[in-house]
């Protein structure tokens, strides 16, 4: 039994490990799908934090991911060397700040958006929190798109370029990378960047999960009134999911905005934030197994669809485009799984069954 | 100063607007206790309809005058978006109504992303222009300009406010629905039925929420299938502003965002040197709600009610 179960894993690894060899096959474009798809997962183990554990809905989470996305956009690109002369003669090679440093900044600095956002909005229910959320997320967007000007911070619509590839221990992960008689490519490289950071991902917010944190942020889900009575700060309780939600956002962020090179607010829209809701909705709500699968599922989907839809564009005349065909996925399984599986296609695993009433 | 009045005549157009669908979250609210996010949905779904319906009309009847083909337009917009609200309560919202508070408030969202996607494949995402239906010939009060749009905006919202207070007050329906907001069990052994009452207030919703669609598209001239989202956030913003399930409340709060709104646009360059310009006017409202939710989250006429838990 649990030489099988060594075996499982041993086996899973290889796979997760082979995967973008394999993809490679098929051309770049199959990896970059994979790169995109890690990256969902991370936005959706943050986002199962706030949503999943602690049971408040967020519909800004975008924000977060923008955050760390323009923060790292800024301190690697030569932006600001270019706008300010101050800069120019402080880095006269320009800003390259080390992965080492942008990650925990990127987190720093999206737990403390989080948190900001979180504060006037404690005592607010579900229902309100979703539409302030929400707000903040297009607040933060207008902001991205006019500080253009009077002083120019985020290059308005046009967004950022020429932002560093990550580079570790000298490796940069922009250019490919000979191992022996392979060649690593940039984009398998990122790959396993995500993967990495995935992994830890999913150990951390599993430890935190089951730890004094965790139970207390399910209690305050399950019933907040309880929860207090309980002895549980709700209030740092709720500030804590926030921030720690927030973090994971900024990091993804980060690992975006280098990955692609280049941001524009452009990336950060409502539809995002709800992709996210929907990928921990669908996966299940507050269980790791479930909302991987349920990322996975939903970033892989549009990339699948690209080749179902032209046949079908064809048919109706142009109205049913990839990017239409998506939207109207994510849409139909938010409301189909809240019909029929409310708790998700995977969920966890039934607690306290026997303390229910037969109805 | 007559920029001034122009500006309060802007923000009281728009304001009025905001309180008609702001109506129709607070009743919707006021009984269920749910934000009907797919409301903003519904107006573009009325304005599209007449669109289409005032698009079929003006080639097939050159004759006939614009206010006729407007009041037809408006009558079909009414019923389908009616028919759409009644459907989406009885599909999506009512087989939910006792689980957990997240649950339909995630179906309420995807809801209302089917909506504008649906009426993306229908009409197709281009903006489209809104026929002028009504004289263009503005009047001039004191330095400021009144379209004849705005001034059927405002008559007719007044009109409506009458009418909507006359139904909840003195007709059996609205005792109905008041009982309902109270307490829906005890209405119903009192004799009402609550399914019957909540189709009733969705369907009500709906049909001030497609005038107010309709309004919109002749203020602006244009429609398309993601106008009702944002007047959608702003008239709840102005729900919540005057107290969530107040009716009065939902009135005072959507002119009063207006009316921010408009002034803010209008005088936001001024005030701050032209650092901020008018392209920040979009989250005014979003200040607005976070300002109220922070330090009166009953609203401005709401009353503090007790979290049930």
């Amino acid at each position: 039994m649990k030489s099988n179960k060594i075996a499982l894993y041993v086996i899973a690894g290889l796979a997760l490990v082979l995967l973008p060899m394999g993809l490679q096959v098929f051309g770049n474009a199959w990896v970059r799908i994979a790169d995109t798809a890690l990256l969902y997962v991370l936005l959706a183990i943050g986002l199962n934090i706030v949503v999943g554990y602690a049971g408040l809905l967020d519909l800004g989470y975008v924000a977060f991911f923008a955050v760390g996305a323009y923060l790292y956009a800024l301190l690697a690109s030569p932006h600001l060397a270019q706008t300010f002369p101050l800069f120019a003669s402080i880095f006269p090679n320009g800003l390259h700040t080390p992965i080492w440093l942008v990650i925990p900044l990127a987190a720093g600095m999206a737990g403390l958006f989080g948190i900001l956002l979180g504060a006037p909005t404690l005592k607010l229910r579900g229902d309100y929190l979703a539409i302030v959320t929400l707000g903040f997320g297009e607040i933060i967007r207008v902001f991205l798109n006019n500080l253009d000007h009077p002083v120019n911070i985020t290059n308005g619509p046009k967004g950022l370029s020429g932002i560093d590839a990550f580079s570790i221990f000298g490796v940069s992960l922009g250019k490919p990378l000979a191992v022996g008689p392979f060649q690593l490519t940039s984009v398998a490289m990122y790959y396993y960047l995500f993967l990495a950071l995935v992994l830890v991902s999913i150990v951390l917010s599993h430890r935190i999960e089951v730890s004094r944190i965790g139970r207390a942020w399910m209690a305050i889900r399950e019933d907040e009134i309880a929860a207090k009575a309980m002895g549980i700060n709700t209030r740092n309780m709720k500030l804590l999911a926030f921030g720690m939600g927030a973090s994971f956002g900024g990091v993804s962020g980060a690992l975006f905005a280098s990955f692609q090179g280049f941001v524009s607010p452009e990336s950060f829209t409502l539809m995002e934030s709800v992709m996210i809701v929907a990928m921990v909705v669908l996966g299940g709500l507050g269980h790791l197994p479930g909302v991987v699968l349920g990322a996975l599922l939903l970033a892989a989907l549009p990339e699948v669809l690209r080749y179902v839809a032209s046949p079908l564009q064809h048919l109706t005349g142009g109205r049913l485009d990839a990017s239409i065909l998506r939207q109207l996925l994510i849409a139909l399984a938010m409301i189909v799984v809240m019909l029929l599986r409310p708790r998700g296609l995977w969920p966890t695993p039934d607690h306290g069954k026997s303390l229910q009433t037969n109805t | 100063m007559d920029i001034f009045l122009q500006q309060i005549i802007n923000g009281l157009v728009l304001g009025s607007v905001y309180a008609l669908v702001a109506l129709g979250y607070t009743m919707v609210y006021g009984i269920i206790q749910l934000i009907n996010f797919a409301h903003g949905e519904v107006l573009m779904f009325g304005a599209l309809t007449a669109w289409t319906v005032a698009g079929v009309m003006q080639p097939n009847f050159p004759d006939m005058p614009g206010w006729v083909v407007l009041i037809v337009a408006t009558l079909a917009a009414c019923t389908v978006a009616a028919a759409l609200n009644f459907s989406i309560e009885k599909i999506a919202y009512r087989p939910l109504r006792n689980s957990p508070r997240l649950a339909p408030l995630i179906t309420a969202i995807g809801m209302s992303l089917l909506l504008q996607t649906v009426a993306m494949i229908m009409w197709k995402p281009n903006p489209k222009a809104f026929p002028n239906l009504l004289p263009t010939e503005p009047f001039e009060i004191a330095g400021a300009v009144i379209s004849p749009t705005d001034l059927l905006i405002l008559s007719l919202t007044a009109i409506l406010l009458v009418a909507l207070v006359w139904l909840v007050n003195y007709t059996s329906l609205g005792r109905a629905m008041r009982a309902t907001a109270e307490n829906p069990r005890v209405a119903g052994l009192m004799g009402v039925k609550p399914d019957v009452v909540i189709s009733a207030t969705f369907v009500i919703g709906a049909v001030l929420a497609a005038i107010a669609g309709i309004m919109l598209a002749m203020k602006y001239g244009t429609v398309q299938h993601a106008m009702g989202f944002l007047p959608g956030l702003k008239a709840f913003t102005a729900a919540v502003f005057g107290g969530i399930g107040n009716l009065a409340g939902a009135v005072v709060g959507g002119v009063l965002l207006g009316l921010i709104e408009a002034l803010g646009s209008g005088y936001i360059g001024v005030l701050t040197g032209g650092v901020l310009g008018s392209h920040y006017s979009e989250i005014f409202a979003f200040i607005v709600l976070i300002v109220i939710l922070t330090l009166r989250p009953s609203g401005l006429l709401g009353e503090r009610v007790a979290d049930r838990a």
